[in-house]
């Protein structure tokens, strides 16, 4: 049989992570265009039910570390028992979230795997590459596309001899969809005690406060977006006030973030939060692609700049070619005046 | 508590931050003549922690390690101003090319010649890639645990450390044994400023390479003052497998590159106008895009 695509699926308190079912869906495209399998792993605590979650995106076969100490994740025993499984199960594509679990944990496998590993990516796909100094054509490899220097270019990585060929994806990237809810799907539960060495526990997690960040990006109908365009953290303000009189969320660039004027966790981009509004107000943002990766498929794009070339300004519906300090209150007052 | 041997891992990257419109050629490749180099913001964090436990255990020592051409010897220089205790340089034409997992055996086959460690300090991730993968591919090379994304140590014991984590939705704090390494993220305090005696002792420092168009006042400081000379270790000094680094060793490779040109919508541009405002406004409430 055809090797599989594997994705490794995060899981807290029973609940698989979005990331996971988006990785799960984008893995099942990718199965489907190579006629092979598409599994999955997963380590966590109380996981008798969790194939329920899974099977629906169309997976073939889970394998299963059920184990207590498996939940919070830490990087050693869920290093030994992906390895493990890597190791046996050889697919030839392995896809991982580009979240604070994956990102610890793809890197640390395919070093020990001897592999390539390309982060971030916003497209996956399959092709051929032709490698001259080998004179042989390498049909059906993952085509890993991600930006790259900063967001100025997008670059198409490849890994035709050290597999499996892994990937990390942001949250947001991958559109989730149920593949059939009645897929029969094989489930594996793995021995951890087998695997995984008491030693691989000398990480002792002390306190954990997670919670859901307030902020929702992903699911804001209107997201008002400042760049390193707006100056200042002051200015933000103007955005403020017109996302919350729409209704909608504010958002960064990164060159905002870096610069202090918002928060980490409303950056829009590659590095940040992918981003599918139906109307996008970007001010004083000139549209690297590290932005554009995420926000380009919002249904109506507003461009408030004072460079008329800026790049942004080619994804607009509207341009408006000025201040926003003039721009945005206006935008407030006229909008109050015909609302109903 | 006993004095820790702490690494720096640094890396000397183009500024992506400021990429302007001549950063990028005509056929969509990179014009890195145009793009200045930084020490990598996150590495400045790390650099800042290790000096901010050295302050806190009296005798720990600092050593900064990069890899880079002869230009990154900025990196070492940089290190020494702000007040690390030794500084070395990998740099040979045949490490170039490298993808993480060449860089990663690289810097493991010189950190292994530094060795005894306590501990390996790097940023989350550098500017040019923001892969964040290099850290952990170390990690596992060394066989010793990883802490990512580490913004505080809260305590140093004679056998292990506890750091605070700052992940996506929270915060976690875990205690990790010696030898062990941790990366550190963009939300630690930031680098102290250079040390203006230290500048002046280190401003001379320069590696072989750099010396042979050293001019005889520099030649004669490094006879006196061989501190000044900063090791430079070549594939053979590190003793590295020529199938493991640069491109040979490095499984992910650039297919192509596109300089993505976005195609014009239909715009309709306006002005800050009263009349072009309000006009716009009124499109958006009727076609039901918002209000």
């Amino acid at each position: 049989m055809m090797k599989s695509v594997m994705v490794y699926c995060e899981v807290e308190n029973q609940k698989v992570a979005d990331i996971s079912q988006e990785l799960l869906s984008a893995g099942k495209r990718l199965a489907q265009k190579l006629g092979c399998p598409l599994n999955a792993m997963i380590f966590g605590a109380n996981l008798k039910d969790i194939k329920n979650q899974i099977a629906p995106f169309g997976v073939d076969k889970l394998i299963v570390g059920d184990d207590a100490r498996l939940e919070p994740y830490r990087t050693l025993p869920h290093a030994a028992l992906a390895t493990e499984i890597l190791k046996s199960e050889d697919p030839q594509i392995v896809l991982f979230g580009a979240t604070s679990v994956g990102r610890d944990l793809a890197p640390r496998l395919a070093s020990q795997l001897n592999c390539g590993l390309t982060a971030d990516c916003t497209i996956l796909d399959i092709g051929d590459h032709f490698v001259k100094k080998e004179k042989k054509e390498y049909k059906d490899l993952l085509y890993a596309i991600r930006p790259a220097f900063g967001g100025s270019i997008m670059a198409n990585i490849i890994n035709w001899d050290m597999h499996p060929q892994m990937a990390t994806v942001r949250e947001g990237v991958m559109k989730k969809e149920i593949f059939d809810t009645n897929y029969t799907m094989e489930v594996e539960n793995i021995n951890v005690n087998e695997i995984v060495k008491e030693e691989d526990f000398v990480v002792k997690i002390i306190e954990r406060h997670i919670k859901e960040s307030g902020v929702n990006l992903k699911d804001a109908p209107i997201i008002v977006a400042g760049g390193y365009g707006v100056g200042s953290k002051q200015n933000f303000e103007y955005l403020q006030e017109l996302a919350q009189l729409l209704g909608g969320e504010v958002g960064g660039s990164r060159a905002a973030v870096d610069a202090g004027f918002i928060d980490h966790d409303r950056q829009i981009g590659q590095t940040g939060t992918t981003v599918r509004p139906k109307l996008y107000i970007a001010a004083g943002i000139s549209g690297a692609i590290q932005h554009t990766a995420g926000m380009q498929d919002a249904s109506m794009i507003i461009s408030i700049n004072n460079d008329p070339d800026a790049p942004i300004n080619k994804l607009a519906d509207y341009v408006i070619n000025g201040d926003l300090g003039v721009v945005v209150p206006k935008m407030i007052k006229y909008y109050k005046a015909n609302a109903k | 508590m006993r004095p820790l041997k702490i690494i720096v891992l640094a890396k000397q990257v183009p500024d992506t931050r400021h990429v302007g419109p001549d950063a990028m050629k005509p056929d969509g490749t990179v014009n890195r003549g145009k793009l200045s180099t930084v020490f990598n913001p996150d590495d400045l964090h790390a650099l800042e922690l290790a000096l901010n436990i050295k302050d806190r255990v009296p005798g720990t020592e600092v050593t900064i390690l990069t890899m880079g051409p002869q230009k990154a010897a900025d990196i070492i220089r940089e290190g020494y101003y702000r007040g690390v205790d030794n500084g070395v340089m990998i740099s040979d034409r045949r490490f170039g090319g490298a993808d993480t997992l060449a860089t990663s055996y690289t810097l493991v086959k010189g950190i292994e010649k530094l060795a005894p460690y306590d501990l390996i300090l790097g940023g989350r991730q550098a500017i040019d890639g923001d892969t964040a993968q290099v850290g952990p591919q170390c990690a596992n090379k060394l066989k010793i645990p990883q802490v990512t994304y580490v913004e505080k140590v809260i305590e140093i014991n004679e056998d292990a450390i506890v750091a605070r984590r700052r992940l996506e939705k929270g915060i976690e704090t875990v205690s990790a044994p010696f030898p062990c390494l941790i990366t550190v993220h963009g939300s630690s305090p930031t680098c102290r400023s250079r040390h203006a005696k230290k500048v002046m002792k280190y401003k001379y420092a320069r590696t072989k390479t750099e010396l042979r168009s050293a001019d005889d006042l520099i030649l004669s400081l490094h006879e006196q003052r061989p501190y000044l000379t900063i090791p430079e270790w070549s594939v053979e000094d590190i003793n590295a497998d020529l199938e493991k680094i640069g491109l040979a060793g490095s499984p992910t490779k650039v297919k192509s590159v596109e300089n993505i040109v976005l195609t014009a919508n239909e715009a309709k541009i306006l002005n800050d106008s009263d009349a072009d405002i309000e006009m716009m406004i009124k499109e958006l409430i009727e076609h039901h895009t918002i209000g």
